[in-house]
């Protein structure tokens, strides 16, 4: 199921679904643990860790911060400020699909920008507020994909789809749309 | 040696020193706004460039060393108008509230911005609107003024070791701040106030407090009285053009008495308090075994507040004698109170302190509270003290010498020295001996434990037995002695210390985060060498000689460690792991 | 695979009989992205379905973006042939016409950029394509022409007239290329049909006045075996690439020294921007008196518009590991790296299967092929920051820091990575090596320029026709790389100006294109060699637009730990924005120049120092662009930036797509 994304008179959003993106929190711990560990708990892997764990749970949340500061034996401030400096890391919650438009260079020139007002129209987000409220997408740009010969470029979920127009940029959302609503 | 050439004067200087470094021996000041004389150098503002002949990129003299045949030039045309359009970029991402900021007037970016002549905004000013943060009631966080330079967070991590402030994002967006949206309250900040004293410009500030203080002298049903710390004596003479280290104790309590205080008293003599119950419980636990070595002392707030965070391991080994303050305090509304028939209730006590963390520390537990009130009701810090004197229209340094009030007012050299580090080691050691032995200490002076080395050690022999001392200042120094410690407990081995001092602040109190701005090495030396002059000058040096000590314990106390003594001078430690590291 | 012993690999030195047939398809992001797995997956089903043999197999990618998914083809009997926009009904028609009845496919294949002068043996193929104006297309007609003028000569069992996809020489006219010898013929009218037929079909006698001389501007180093290996195989990389063979060239033959002496020699420098010479980093990395050192390889091409590396990196592995294998032997490194972008997954994933596959033949670990040398590495994953491609920054990056630059010096070479000297090269570099190694440092300071020896591989994209990876000699001119290789701008429109160096460097307009690139050159004109990228504009694109766009990058990206780059590229940003809606004011021009110097002049880093270059060489160029804005006004303004245009379009767009 997926919201339909609709504001209904009060303004408020209407979530029909709200997958939890992050496990229970103990299992939350485990799953650092298990992350932190496998990297020797070595605080000069905190890149990589925080890779991992973002990989897990979509985002970074604050608490699965403290506890990688806390089990590599270093400051909470140091992963904050590691977390919050690369583009990578996300602090609030990620949809479950990642849709990232190729704002390089060659798909700029060749209207990329266009393609991106569309989509977003389309899932009704924002640069401030890019995921939906339902969880279900999240829309961002991203530095150049080095796909330029296919530029424009629309990335959701690692699949490269090139020479994009904003009408071919909705449908592939639609079509993801129709497919998380089909039972 | 390498030499070189600055604007075409030859210099000399030994190999890794910073063209900055260099350009002073030969008379050449090359502005720079985030470059700390003690600090490394964090490259931020981009203030320093020079140019090294035939190179055609500008080079940051802060952090550049001088090479063999360097020939640079420091001030040109370009390189001043380089200067002056990063300024502006600076001033353009800088609230223009000069005039209602703590820092105005002693503002390091006000200042280049005055030397600049920087005369109109030519760029629009972008500031990111952000509440500030007061959540400690010691030090206020004013994150609109921050100018990224990065002195705050390299001292908060690196010598402090406190991590209570880090940078978080990037670009534009790029923000000091207690990570992870959290207060500084909630942060593991232990309140030391050395980033306000580090900081260029007002983002980082004491909590003023002073407004509280006119209102309660204003107040005809308080009747308010004030101590000064041991070190304050000796800095406060900065904040009006004198040299650090000038001693101004009685000038001082001449200057509060006209702002209207009641009485005077000196934090000095409640140090000495402090020694005698300190020594007392060394003696305990060293001669006759009765607690844990090595005994650690307890008197900075800031290092209390550590310990609990991060070293709670040690809360046995921790003196539980008061800091002074608290001493005097909690003396004023009991003993003193009681000698002059006043009603506890009415007393107001003031305390001025060169701390930030000693506002925090009156409300720490209820142990504060010993004298059925709050034993110190406001505690400001030199600063403070400063701007009230600035306000008041005394003319400070004119004023005649004054004495303190007595009872609470008496102090000796030891309790003095407590204002620098080692201080507090070296008058308990005095004391401790003369308990131990009967005798006097040949000299007075326990040379080892002074200066500004980060960990200090020394031994002294007592009835035969080697007493090894030793002392951390800079709380990124303490983890290294106590781990000593620990290890030598793990191994089952004797103790590598017996007594430890701790103060937070590199320095100790003499650079306290409420001191006068501008603190580096040299001014921490020369105020240090102030108070061990008071010292020198001070007929009687052990604090248990203290006329007015010896009183107070006949008349009020019964003797050190007594159950009243153990009732209104002494506290408790709690483990608070809040940030487990 | 066993460890490999120095004669095990001596053995595959020798030339062992090529495969007789194949079916090369390449798997490169570009390509995956334009269907080449659906296309792999139907040249099996169909070769299966009429019980066919010709192996299948994946490779790099030549680098043709425009072409993709690009599949290449050799059959007995036929020359080998790329296919161009191969889809998975094009897969079918290969296999049922090309590997089945020997007949190439019309508009799919491309013309071999091989072009010899003279034919010695008979004419087999006649690739056709009018490379003049697109609209009037002569191509179908020519072709009728030839197999017209062919039956008359009873030719027609023996020569196929195909219409290429690409000739690889554009605005000749009609072009014809003879296969498979490879002789190509431009501006070839109706008249020539008959002559080419008799004299050159019939007699392999070349026509001179049609014949097209110009040699092939590109030369293949860097991309020698892009395309031509399976980057996911070691056995590829070994028996038909001279894999490895460098290194045990160096490692038996030669010492340290000899290897630096060779880079030195070469006139190599690095490609990653700044130009420093290889040989010269090395030799300093390895002078440092140190019991560990490291060697990095920098993969985090963040330049907006750059995937050379990432194409060399997916495309053959193998050779930049061998370029860093003989890089730690020439420094005495035991610890290397592999900095990679994350969005780059594929690049990631045959990088650490390059490095799995070296440590089971023994190439890389312990004492590598017994010579005592010890060297392994390992893959970090960049984490989203350009300036990451900053020396000191991707240092503090892989240490688990912010990733934000340090004062240099210390430079990396004396103390960098744990505090150890450390030489980072780029990918590019590192791929360059092993070719060096092996053919010896005189061998490449053949091409390239006086101070910019060999060959620099550009990706050129943009307005420009045929958007892909270039690589040239140094000294090639602009407009050879745009017209006579990339077949000029998109839709025949004029050409404004050609930037390079992505976000770090600058425009270089129409009437500099015949510089010939150099890293001295581009510096001249105000701009920068940079990593490589080269986007193509035409006459309808902004100059202060584009500024903008890649202000914004440098802004966005910015460490924000120095004053200059952080606050002097943000408000940098806010009067180019109010510029280009049309309210900026006289005085806006000016203040952006102070910015600019002081940026320049006083950032910390590489990234703050040339971030103001796209709006120094606009300011250049097309100051009176900057003017016409201010003069213009918002109307102006949207007329030019074609706000009110795009976004208008944006929302019909929109709306017919979300309401059915």
């Amino acid at each position: 199921m997926i919201s339909n994304l609709n504001h209904d008179l009060n303004g408020t959003v209407a979530v029909t679904t709200a997958p939890a993106p992050a496990a229970h929190p103990a299992g939350r711990a485990a799953a650092i643990t298990r992350i932190v560990e496998k990297h020797g708990r070595r605080s000069s892997r905190l890149v990589p860790i925080l890779q991992e764990v973002q990989e897990e749970f979509r985002y970074l949340p604050p608490d699965a911060l403290a506890l990688v500061a806390e089990k590599l034996n270093v400051a909470p401030a140091r992963v904050f400020g590691v977390a919050t400096f690369y583009a990578h890391f996300a602090i609030k919650p990620k949809g479950k699909h990642l849709v990232r438009l190729c704002d390089g260079t060659a798909c700029h020139v060749k209207d990329s920008i266009p393609i991106l007002d569309a989509i977003r129209r389309r899932l009704g987000v924002d640069a401030r507020h890019p995921t939906t409220p339902d969880l279900m997408f999240t829309v961002e740009t991203v530095a150049c994909l080095g796909a330029c010969g296919l530029a424009p470029v629309v990335v959701v979920d690692d699949q490269v789809h090139g020479a994009m127009t904003p009408a071919k940029g909705v449908a592939l959302v639609e079509s993801m749309i129709a497919k998380e609503a089909a039972p | 040696m390498i030499k070189a050439r600055i604007n075409d004067l030859p210099v000399e200087v030994p190999e890794g020193t910073t063209i900055l470094d260099a350009a002073r021996q030969v008379q050449v000041c090359i502005p720079t706004l985030c470059k700390h004389r003690d600090l490394l150098s964090t490259a931020a503002c981009g203030i320093c460039i020079v140019r090294n002949k035939g190179g055609n990129k500008m080079i940051r003299a802060c952090c550049t060393p001088l090479e063999n045949g360097m020939e640079i030039t420091t001030h040109d045309r370009d390189i001043v108008e380089v200067r002056r359009s990063t300024l502006e970029l600076i001033l353009s991402n800088h609230p223009n509230g000069c005039l209602t900021c703590e820092r105005n007037g002693e503002c390091e970016l006000q200042k280049l911005a005055a030397d600049f002549n920087i005369n109109q905004e030519a760029i629009k000013r972008y500031v990111k609107e952000t509440p500030p943060d007061t959540s400690t009631g010691s030090i206020v966080i004013d994150f609109t003024k921050c100018i990224k330079c990065g002195r705050c967070i390299q001292v908060c991590q690196e010598m402090q070791d406190v991590w209570a402030l880090s940078f978080l994002e990037r670009g534009i967006n790029t923000r000091m701040a207690p990570a992870g949206d959290i207060t500084l309250a909630e942060s593991p900040c232990v309140k030391c106030g050395q980033c306000s004293a580090h900081c260029p410009t007002g983002a980082i500030v004491e909590n003023d407090e002073t407004q509280t203080i006119w209102e309660a002298l204003h107040d005809p049903n308080k009747v308010c009285v004030v101590q000064i710390a041991p070190s304050v004596r000796v800095t406060v003479g900065e904040a009006f053009g004198l040299p650090p280290g000038t001693n101004l104790t009685r000038k001082l309590y001449s200057a509060l008495r006209r702002l209207g205080f009641k009485a005077v008293f000196d934090t000095n003599f409640a140090a000495d308090v402090t020694i005698v119950e300190e020594a007392s419980e060394f003696i305990e636990r060293f001669a006759h075994k009765r607690g844990a070595l090595p005994l650690i002392t307890s008197c900075c707030p800031s290092w209390t507040d550590f310990m609990e965070k991060n070293h709670w391991d040690f809360i046995d080994n921790f003196s539980t004698a008061k800091s002074p303050q608290q001493m005097l305090g909690v003396l004023a509304k009991t003993y003193y109170a009681e000698k002059l028939g006043i009603d506890p209730a009415k007393l107001y006590m003031v305390s001025i302190m060169p701390c930030t963390a000693k506002k925090y520390e009156l409300t720490r537990t209820e142990e504060m509270y010993a004298s059925g009130f709050k034993d110190v009701d406001v505690a400001i810090t030199t600063r403070e003290l400063a701007r009230m004197l600035k306000q008041s229209g005394i003319e400070f340094l004119s004023l005649p010498d004054a004495e303190a009030d007595s009872l609470l007012g008496d102090y000796t050299g030891a309790g003095t020295i407590f204002g620098a580090t080692g201080g507090v080691m070296e008058a308990a050691v005095r004391t401790a001996y003369f308990y131990a032995t009967g005798k006097k200490l040949k000299s007075l002076d326990l040379e080892a434990v002074r200066g500004l080395q980060g960990v200090k050690e020394g031994t002294v022999d007592i009835n035969g037995t080697p007493v090894r001392v030793a002392v951390a200042h800079g709380l990124a120094n303490v983890e290294d002695v106590l781990n000593r410690v620990r290890e030598a407990q793990k191994a089952g081995k004797e103790t590598p210390y017996h007594f430890i001092e701790v103060m937070a602040c590199p320095g100790g109190c003499i650079g306290g985060g409420g001191q006068p701005y501008g603190v580096d090495n040299e001014r921490r030396q020369k105020r240090a060498a102030g108070l061990y002059q008071d010292d020198r000058d001070k007929q009687i040096r052990c604090s248990h000689e203290n006329p007015e000590v010896i009183r107070l314990y006949k008349e009020f106390l019964d003797k050190p460690l007594s159950t009243k003594a153990h009732h209104l001078l002494h506290t408790r430690y709690t483990a608070r792991p809040l940030y487990k590291r | 695979m066993k460890p490999l012993t120095p004669t095990d690999l001596e053995a595959y030195n020798r030339p062992n009989g090529e495969m007789k047939e194949w079916i090369r398809v390449q798997l490169d992001t570009g390509g995956i992205a334009a269907g080449a797995e659906e296309a792999l997956a139907e040249f099996t089903r169909v070769r299966d379905e009429n019980h066919q043999t010709i192996p299948v197999l994946r490779v790099g990618s030549v680098g043709y973006s425009f072409a993709d998914p690009v599949v290449e083809v050799k059959c007995p009997g036929l020359p080998r042939i790329l296919y161009g926009q191969v889809s998975a009904e094009v897969a079918g028609l290969i296999i049922r016409e090309h590997v089945m009845k020997k007949r190439l496919i019309d508009d799919h294949a491309i013309a071999t950029r091989q072009r010899r002068l003279t034919i010695d043996q008979p004419v087999t193929q006649i690739l056709v394509r009018d490379t003049g104006a697109d609209l009037s297309s002569k191509t179908e007609f020519f072709q009728f022409t030839f197999v017209e003028e062919l039956k008359r000569r009873n030719l027609t069992e023996r020569v196929q007239v195909v219409r290429a996809f690409d000739m690889g020489v554009y605005h000749e006219g009609v072009v014809v290329q003879l296969l498979p010898s490879g002789v190509t013929y431009t501006n070839v009218l109706a008249a020539d049909v008959a002559r080419i037929v008799t004299e050159s079909v019939a007699k392999k006698r070349v026509l001179d006045d049609l014949l097209f001389k110009q040699p092939n501007p590109q030369v293949r180093i860097v991309l020698r075996n892009c395309g031509e290996v399976d980057p996911d195989s070691l056995e590829d990389y070994l028996t038909m690439a001279r894999g490895y063979q460098a290194l045990r060239r160096a490692l038996t033959e030669m010492t340290p020294e000899k290897v630096i002496a060779e880079m030195k020699a070469s006139g190599l420098r690095g490609r990653g921007g700044a130009g420093f010479p290889t040989w010269l980093k090395w030799q300093l990395t390895g002078a440092q008196k140190s019991a560990e050192r490291y060697v990095i390889c920098n993969g985090d091409e963040g330049d907006p518009g750059a995937f050379m590396d990432r194409s060399v990196l997916e495309s053959d592995p193998h050779s930049v590991l061998e370029g860093m294998i003989l890089a730690a032997f020439a420094m005495g490194s035991t610890h290397g790296y592999f900095y990679i972008r994350a969005e780059y997954p594929k690049a990631v994933e045959r990088v650490e299967r390059a490095l799995v596959q070296a440590r089971e033949a023994g190439l890389l670990g312990k004492n590598i092929l017994g010579s005592g040398f010890s060297f392994d590495a390992k893959v970090r994953l960049g984490a989203g920051a350009f300036v990451c491609g900053e020396e000191t920054a991707l240092i503090a990056s892989i240490e688990g820091k912010r990733g934000s630059p340090s004062p240099r010096p210390p430079y990396p070479s004396v103390k960098g990575l744990w505090g150890k000297p450390t030489a980072i090269n780029n990918v590019e570099t590192l791929a360059n090596v092993p070719a060096i190694i092996l053919n010896g440092g005189a061998w490449y300071a053949k091409n390239g320029t006086d101070a910019s020896k060999g060959t620099k591989v550009f990706a050129v994209t943009g307005k420009v026709k045929n958007a892909q990876l270039v690589e040239v000699p140094m000294g090639t001119t602009l407009r050879q790389i745009v017209f006579d290789i990339c077949g000029g701008v998109l839709d025949d429109k004029d050409l404004k100006a050609v930037q390079t160096g992505g976000p770090s460097g600058g425009v270089i307009p129409d009437k500099h294109l015949d510089t010939p690139v150099s890293y001295e050159t581009l510096q001249q004109l105000g701009s920068i060699m940079g990593s490589g990228g080269m986007l193509v504009m035409d006459k309808t694109d902004s100059m202060v637009e584009v500024a903008k766009f890649y202000l914004r990058f440098c802004v966005d990206e910015s460490c924000g730990k120095c004053a200059p780059c952080r606050i002097g590229g943000y408000q940098m940003l806010q009067i180019l924005d109010r510029i280009t809606r049309g309210r900026g004011t006289a005085a806006d021009v000016g203040i952006l120049r102070r910015i600019c110097t002081a940026m320049q002049k006083a950032s910390l880093c590489g990234l703050g120092q040339t971030a103001p270059n796209p709006v120094l060489s606009t300011l250049r160029y097309f100051e009176e662009e900057y003017k016409a804005y201010i003069e213009g006004g918002p109307s102006y303004a949207r007329k030019i930036s074609g706000r009110g245009q795009t976004v208008e379009t944006t929302k019909e767009t929109a709306k017919a797509a979300v309401t059915p």
